[in-house]
């Protein structure tokens, strides 16, 4: 006869020492589960919510981080008045949002087509998804960087291309110079990199249509246009949403890949918010207005992610 | 229309949430459009309105 296998929580209990057992035994299911949450906690509070604070109260201010010792002064609303009023401030704002719509129709427009492709079964399927796949994973700052190098007047491939397929001297234009090709440069970078992301949520969405749908539309001879439109796309619409508000996001506080390709110029041509938000907070060192600034950014943010939640929640209800 | 507008007057989650979704969207509209400065200066406080609705909001009953 074997004997039976020990309760792990009495196992657990003769395991602690006397003392700990002691102290713990006075203590409520409650206590204890606090005495777990409270390092989550306290982190989040340290590093999430009190600099959030500070940043909210220094955007009153015109503190400046380089001068600690100045007299900072309460400027109640000023900071916030002059961005919202700073016609240079507002032709960042549009720039941004020339980046933003261009990606996203171009992300979506692609992504989708290549799901919708995808989604047919044929051989080499699991190899094709991969390679398309493979972009995303990369770090943006070595898509920067490659991208630098693609995009070179004398070496890079670009330009080889075009002077291939058009005649149009490879030397004689840059993608990351001036005469306006620059924000199409970036955003042609992106859709490269995030197209991907964008056709695997559609990918899941063309998956999560029972086939049973379309045999009913065949039965009742829908025509193939008319199943895409009336099945698929409705279908999909959730999961598509999702996309482009997850990138809508992702590309308002888009960075780094634009600091390295262009660093917001040439001139103010790819200057995003993002970049110009660390220009005045790190090089001309206007912490105040720059927190105001992003303050801003972080509402605009905050306000598309608690859409973005919602629209997830609706899709999980599916 | 009507049961929106009884949603609203009753505090119920849903039309409350839908509000402050228009608002968000209008004022990133706003924010980023290239035709109006005053539709710009205007943009944060229609936001931060939506952001705030959106939070209280989302506390109201189904």
């Amino acid at each position: 006869m074997t004997n039976p296998l020990p309760n792990p929580i009495e196992a657990a209990a003769r395991a602690t020492p006397a003392p700990v057992a002691r102290r713990l035994r006075g203590l409520s299911d409650r206590a204890i589960a606090w005495i777990f949450v409270a390092p989550t906690i306290f982190l989040l509070l340290a590093i999430n919510i009190f600099p959030l604070i500070w940043t909210v109260r220094l955007s009153f201010t015109n503190f400046a981080a380089n001068r600690p010792n100045r007299e900072v002064e309460w400027v109640g609303l000023r900071n916030y008045e002059r961005i919202l009023t700073d016609e240079g401030t507002w032709a960042n704002m549009q720039t941004t949002a020339h980046f933003l719509v261009w990606t996203i129709v171009l992300q979506v427009v692609i992504g989708f087509t290549l799901a919708w492709l995808i989604n047919r079964k044929f051989k080499g399927n699991d190899l094709v998804t991969t390679l398309i796949v493979l972009p995303m994973m990369l770090s943006p700052a070595v898509v920067g960087n490659f991208w630098t190098f693609l995009y070179q007047p004398q070496i890079g491939l670009i330009n080889y291309i075009v002077e291939l397929v058009t005649g149009i001297p490879a030397s004689s234009f840059s993608m990351l110079g001036p005469g306006g090709l620059a924000p199409w440069s970036i955003i042609i970078v992106d859709t490269w990199m995030w197209t991907p992301f964008v056709m695997l949520i559609c990918l899941a969405g063309l998956r999560s249509i029972p086939d049973y749908i379309y045999e009913a539309a065949e039965v009742d001879r829908a025509s193939k246009w008319r199943q895409f439109w009336t099945i698929t796309v409705p279908m999909v619409l959730p999961f598509l949403m999702l996309a482009v508000l997850f990138r809508g996001i992702e590309n308002f506080k888009m960075f780094d890949m634009v600091t390295l390709l262009t660093g917001g110029g040439p001139g103010n041509e790819t200057l995003l918010t993002s970049i110009d938000l660390k220009r005045e907070a790190f090089e001309k060192w206007r912490t105040g207005y720059s927190s105001a600034y992003a303050i801003i950014l972080f509402v605009t943010v905050f306000g598309l992610a608690s859409i973005y939640v919602k629209a997830l929640n609706k899709v999980k209800e599916r | 229309m009507s049961a929106f507008l009884s949603g609203l007057l009753r505090f119920r989650r849903g039309p409350w949430e839908n509000l402050a979704t228009v608002l968000i969207a209008l004022g990133v509209v706003m924010l980023m459009q290239p035709f109006f400065l005053w539709a710009y200066t205007w943009s944060f406080l229609v936001t931060l309105v939506g952001t705030v609705m959106f939070i209280i909001t989302s506390h109201f009953p189904e």
